[in-house]
């Protein structure tokens, strides 16, 4: 479904050359849900924002569909981890996610009915009517999710999105994604920092190795598709899991020293 | 807290009439150049009695009304396009910097010369001073634009005209509105000044009458009209700025989630 072949995105500017990220090929399935890991700084985000058609690669292409991503693509979604600044404050938080079904040809009763299905979803049907900035930081960052659902789209790009919440939200707001994931059936690309949260989350984890960026390892997630908090966060093989991501990434960063 | 400032605002406003009643009374100034609060006060009240004085009120709030008009629609369309286009910003730049600080009462002949006394001897010296004030803001506003805030809209595939609309203008609201209040108060000015100097109809000339037939209460009389205008016209302006900025920071506060 989403194919990267080759990706290299060059920085430059002001007589600084950056290679943010060398050569990037991945796919990812239709139905799948894959974590981008990797270390600070590694390129994660200009990775996503390539993917996402909202930055153009230096080399290689993305290809959503069999067909190249030139421009942000109809089928996909962005969630930015900084909410605060992706809803917009002069919106009510059922004007925010109405905002994108306008460019769609949609009746008005139907973009309603999507707003108030993605709203439900999200578990903040009775917030229509008030603005983001009355929301808590979780409160809100749910309403960015509810504003990419309610676009339905094939693909939901989610970019380190519940870096900025508390520890107690985090944990919500990653189960609402997993339970969402199940219930839609939606592609989801969803990069983080967070090792515990890649491989609680994914049912693939794509390792990274430092910037210059390549891919160091794509890890199959063979933990139940039933997860909770709880139990699989002690469930040894999650343990087993993160310790191997933990380990890539340290060597990662080593390598990185090294050259 | 709130009655207790309004009281003393008001404490402070009798004290200031009550100073102005006696100083001209007890002859420490010439009474003929500075008449006390009630002399003022009575040609006030000859004056809102005369259809006259309510003709050029008209005129004077016409002149200012269109003036600011004009010169918001030019100044908000000319600061968009010029930072929506690319290179235009950079092009124009020292053009805007060259032209906005000349003061419009330079171009009082100029005036004369294109419209003699007309209205629009008073319109172009307006719209001139009040346009530098928009566009400058406008120019302010659209840079304000978060790149977090036009990458969400860029990518749920808002083109150029819904990025404006829905992301760009909300932004650059409140720098519109303070450049609006701004060019409010600068228009009022204007309109007065080259009313006064050009002679076009509106209080300005009458205040000029007033002066040269030796008039002197009425003449005071007419500027505390004008003084009065400005009030009004700021207190509108902030009013109309509170109701549409609702949602920004500036008027909403700090909220407790």
């Amino acid at each position: 479904m989403l194919d990267v072949r080759g990706l290299k995105k060059v920085y430059e500017g002001s007589g600084r050359r950056v290679e943010a990220v060398r050569d990037l090929t991945f796919t990812v399935d239709a139905g799948e849900l894959v974590c981008l890991v990797g270390p600070s700084g590694c390129g994660k985000t200009t990775l996503l924002k390539c993917v996402g058609g909202l930055l153009t690669p230096s080399g290689g292409e993305v290809l959503l569909d069999g067909r190249k991503v030139s421009g942000p693509p109809p089928g996909m979604a962005f969630v930015f981890q900084e909410y605060g600044r992706s809803l917009f404050p002069w919106m009510r938080v059922g004007e925010n996610v109405e905002l994108p079904l306008k460019q769609k040809d949609l009746s008005k009763a139907r973009r309603r009915e999507l707003v108030r299905d993605a709203l439900e979803s999200v578990g903040l049907a009775d917030a229509v009517g008030a603005y983001p900035w009355q929301l808590s930081g979780g409160m809100q960052q749910r309403v960015a999710i509810a504003r990419a659902l309610a676009y339905e789209p094939r693909v939901l790009l989610m970019d380190e999105p519940f870096a900025a919440v508390d520890a107690q939200t985090r944990a919500d707001l990653e189960d609402l994604v997993r339970g969402l994931w199940r219930e839609r059936g939606i592609t989801i690309l969803f990069v983080t920092h967070d090792i515990d949260e890649a491989v609680y989350l994914g049912e693939r984890v794509i390792v990274l190795s430092a910037s210059p960026t390549v891919v160091r390892e794509q890890l199959k997630v063979d933990l139940p598709v039933e997860r909770d908090q709880l139990h699989t966060r002690v469930d040894p093989r999650f343990a087993e899991l993160r310790t191997h991501v933990y380990e890539q990434i340290q060597a990662a960063k080593k390598g990185a020293a090294a050259s | 807290m709130r009655g207790v400032n309004a009281a003393l605002g008001a404490a402070g406003l009798a004290a200031f009439l009550a100073l102005g009643e006696a100083v001209p009374r007890l002859g420490l100034v010439e009474e003929a150049y500075f008449p006390p609060t009630s002399r003022i006060a009575e040609a006030l009240a000859d004056e809102a009695a005369d259809s006259a004085f309510w003709t050029a009120l008209g005129d004077t709030l016409t002149g200012w009304a269109l003036g600011l008009a004009i010169a918001s629609c030019a100044g908000i369309v000319a600061g968009v396009l010029i930072s929506v286009v690319p290179y235009l910003r950079e092009a124009t730049a020292s053009t805007i910097e060259f032209l906005r600080p000349i003061p419009s009462v330079a171009l009082i002949p100029l005036a004369v010369l294109l419209y003699g006394t007309e209205l629009r001897s008073v319109l172009l010296l307006v719209v001139y001073a009040s346009f530098w004030q928009i566009l400058i803001q406008v120019l302010y506003g659209v840079q304000d634009v978060d790149p977090v805030a036009d990458e969400t809209a860029r990518s749920y595939g808002l083109g150029t005209w819904a990025r404006i609309r829905h992301v760009l203008w909300p932004t650059a609201l409140p720098y519109v509105m303070t450049g609006v209040r701004l060019a409010a108060a600068v228009a009022l000015i204007l309109a007065i000044t080259s009313e006064l100097v050009i002679g076009a109809p509106g209080l300005g000339k009458r205040i000029g009458v007033a002066q040269a037939s030796q008039a002197v209460p009425e003449m005071y009389a007419l500027i505390v009209v004008t003084g009065l205008l400005g009030l009004l016209i700021n207190v509108g302006a902030r009013t109309v700025e509170r109701r549409a900025l609702a949602w920004h920071q500036s008027v909403r506060g700090e909220v407790a989630v």
